[in-house]
């Protein structure tokens, strides 16, 4: 290798030569990337090469996967695409779990894949996948590129496309004889050419007039809050719309922030493991107005039994999103932010003290709770952790029952300050995630809530946070226990454990202190508040292990394919036996 | 409603302009696919403007189903538009060749049969005649059926190609 010579003043440049990788990268840099998570490999070797000397800082991560959700939690954290550059064949297949995961949850990432050279395309060569075949059914858009000149134009849609309308991932496979050619194109910022993509305007004011009028009369309203309404930024709008109604306000997972949890018209979060609130207020509303949510089947369970009688009307970015589970009264089409921005004119407030008053009762009657009677509980850790942090953490989780206590005590009051794989329920997403938000909003403070089965899928990350001194704070809920699968075996397969004990966990203090990561413990009711705020407050990254008692479950439970009606709000008796649930999963 | 009348209602004409790109096809099948829909056929050409491609696709499936497949046609960003073609507003028409047995005995019934139906002979051999017909769906199916008695050897149909009527767009 040759070291670069000084550049030699003066002489009248011609503009210089790029290659197809230079030119990919100077598209990036002109968007204002400013993380790209890569592993490299053979056919992605041209792509790394142009980031020597580069704007953007290339962070070397340990696992393609750990990769791409870092590109998805900085997008999360930060609302701009994130950017994840890998090599062809396993290095592309390794990114698929963090494509699928990004796309149902609707996050702009671009995941740019090293491919064989296009001679080679089709005919097996060393690390040849099809990517672009693999990757169809889970992407937002996807490009094979075969010509140079058409990088900037791919790169100039694919930014586009990922970030607008409904976001999602959009994946650029690039052939090394591609990206090592020279670039021979006059413009690093051509015209687009996607005459087929719809990004939906601004609501008229006729439908808007008419989706206005759906609320009057309305006694016992409820705004369910979805991730379109985090997505579009439509906190203060939302805010807005349900002081003017008076209307009562629950989330779903993935919505928490956008309207905030500790408002007192917030219900906190429905759905199966909700508040008992929630779900009573689902039960018994006469309207249900779905903000940027797509009516998951863990917030509906049984369609069929799912608010009966209420009228529902549905905000929604994605036009395919209407009637796919629930048929509306009355939709309108636009970004949730937009839409209720408008619509807060054209609604008239509501009459609702009664219901207030009966939603009170509820919450009085079935509040979350714990006890300290076993043990160190998760509970009390997350309760802990949200304290000690006043709820102003940007909260990343992994997925489990830890995820679900993480939802109910860690109350989320802003937009992007909570981020979690609820489509895909992702093991693994919750640390590189935190990762991805750190260097996304690098004053912030963020905490990853991982359990101990999750965090061992990508651990191995814990290298990224040392290098790149990440003060991220990983809070390890140690049950000993596939927790979350251990319950569902508990309450409905009669307790017959089947693959799901951890023996073999790790010390996990030692494990971060061989990483050169600070270490906590906490394993005693009486110490946890003095851990937690130490560790909290520690300057660098820090693991927290937390030991919690191995056995306990996540209530309320709505069984999977049931509706809030078949609601389980305490622990059922020992002796109680329960139907298998019939749901999705 | 009855049963054939539901039978019709649950087959459907889909017409799409597409980008003339690879991987349109499969971003389209996947669409069907995954939601369990069989494609009865597809005919995928050029239209008048190159950078795009015209497909036609009929399929059965349950309205439900179908109108969310057509919504996730139109999102998918090479499809400029998908709808479902409503059969009194548009014309259809297909195209079919047939190898059917000929023996000295049945050669002139065959002949005679697809005169009948504007069929026409293009391959004459020993024991086999190849015919050509183009028309609408149920007029093939009919003169399939007759050509059964004689002996099909092979078939193959276009599947359907259709157009909007008038100043309506396909
Ligand atoms: C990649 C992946 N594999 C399997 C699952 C199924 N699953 C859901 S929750 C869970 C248990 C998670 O255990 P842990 O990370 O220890 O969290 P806990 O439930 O104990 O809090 C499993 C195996 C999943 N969601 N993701
Ligand atoms: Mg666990």
């Amino acid at each position: 290798m040759t070291t670069p010579e000084k550049p030699k003043t003066e002489a009248p440049k011609e503009p210089k030569k790029m290659n197809g990788a230079e030119a990919l990268i100077r598209c990036l840099e002109n968007f204002g990337v400013e993380y790209i998570f890569g592993l490299s490999g053979g056919a992605a070797i041209p792509i790394f090469d142009a980031l020597v000397g580069s704007k953007i800082k290339l962070i070397l991560v340990r696992h393609e996967q750990g990769g791409t959700h870092m590109a998805d939690g900085y997008a999360r954290a930060t609302g701009k695409p994130g950017v994840a550059l890998v090599t062809s064949g396993p290095g592309a297949t390794n990114t698929v779990t963090g494509i699928m995961t990004s796309h149902m949850d609707s996050v702009p990432i671009i995941v740019l894949t090293g491919q064989t050279i296009t001679a080679m395309l089709g005919k097996d060569a060393f690390q040849e996948a099809d990517i672009f075949g693999v990757t169809m059914p889970v992407v937002k858009h996807s490009y094979l590129v075969k010509k140079t000149n058409d990088i900037p134009r791919v790169i100039k849609e694919a930014w586009h496309i990922c970030q607008t309308g409904r976001p999602g991932p959009v994946l650029v496979d690039l052939p090394k004889d591609i990206t090592s050619a020279p670039f021979t194109g006059d413009t690093l910022d051509p015209e687009m050419d996607i005459p087929g993509y719809k990004v939906p305007g601004k609501p008229s004011k006729k439908d808007l007039i008419k989706f206005a009028n759906a609320f009057k009369g309305s006694k016992k309203p409820l705004l369910l809050i979805g991730h379109g309404a985090v997505i579009s930024h439509a906190g203060k709008a939302v805010k807005r719309l349900a002081e003017k109604l008076h209307a009562p306000v629950t989330n779903t997972l993935l919505g928490k922030g956008a309207f905030a949890e500790t408002h007192p018209l917030s219900l906190g979060m429905l759905g199966m493991h909700g508040t008992a609130y929630a779900n009573k207020a689902v039960i018994n509303c006469d309207l249900i107005c779905s903000i940027g949510s797509r009516w998951d089947d863990r917030i509906n369970g049984n369609n069929a039994e799912f608010c009966v009688n209420a009228k529902k009307l549905h905000i929604e970015v994605d036009p395919a999103e209407i009637n796919k589970i629930v048929k509306p009264d009355a939709y309108i089409i636009g970004s949730a932010r937009e839409v209720v921005e408008e619509l807060i004119d054209y609604v008239e407030p509501l009459d609702t003290k009664e219901w207030i008053e009966e939603l009170a009762y509820y919450r009085k009657q079935w509040p979350l709770k714990y006890s300290h009677d076993k043990g160190l509980t998760a509970q009390y850790v997350i309760h802990e952790c949200y304290k000690v942090t006043q709820g102003k953490a940007i909260v990343t989780t992994d997925v489990g029952q830890h995820q679900m206590w993480a939802a109910q005590f860690y109350l989320t009051d802003y937009c992007d300050n909570w981020i979690t794989s609820g489509g895909a329920g992702t093991m693994g997403f919750g640390f590189p995630a935190a990762i991805g938000a750190q260097f996304g909003r690098p004053k912030d403070l963020v905490v990853a809530i991982v359990g101990d089965g999750g965090f061992q899928m990508t651990l191995y990350e814990l290298a990224t946070v040392f290098v790149n001194k990440l003060p991220v704070k990983v809070l390890i809920i140690d049950n000993k226990y596939l927790g979350m699968v251990r319950q569902w075996q508990e309450l409905f397969f009669d307790n017959r454990l089947s693959g799901v004990d951890l023996e073999g966990n790790p010390n996990f203090v030692k494990l971060a202190e061989s990483y050169g990561i600070k270490g906590f413990h906490i394993h005693k009711v009486e110490h946890c508040h003095d851990v937690m705020t130490e560790a909290m407050n520690y300057p660098g990254p820090a693991v927290i292990w937390a030991e919690v008692i191995k056995e306990d479950n996540v209530f309320p439970m709505i069984p999977a394919g049931k509706s809030a009606y078949h609601m389980i709000i305490e622990p059922p008796p020992q002796t109680q036996k329960l139907e298998k649930p019939t749901g999705s999963t | 409603m009855t049963d054939s009348t539901q039978k019709s209602k649950d087959t459907h004409i889909l017409s799409m302009l597409v980008a003339n790109k690879p991987g349109v096809l499969v971003r389209v099948a996947l669409v069907f696919a995954r939601r369990g829909f069989n494609i009865d056929s597809l005919v995928v050409s050029a239209s008048i403007n190159p950078k795009y491609s015209r497909m036609t696709i009929t399929a059965k499936g349950d309205l439900a189903t179908l109108d969310q497949i057509i919504k996730n046609l139109n999102k998918l960003v090479d499809v400029l538009h998908a709808s479902e073609h409503d059969p009194t507003h548009s014309i259809d028409h297909e195209l079919a060749l047939i190898k059917v047995k000929a023996t000295p005995a049945s050669k002139t019934a065959v002949v005679k049969h697809s005169k009948k139906y504007h069929a026409k002979i293009v391959d004459v051999t020993d024991n086999a005649l190849i015919i050509a017909q183009s028309g609408v769906t149920e007029e093939l199916d009919e003169f399939e059926n007759l050509m059964r008695k004689y002996g099909v050897i092979e078939m193959v149909r276009s599947g359907k190609l259709l157009m909007a009527q008038g100043k309506e767009a396909t």
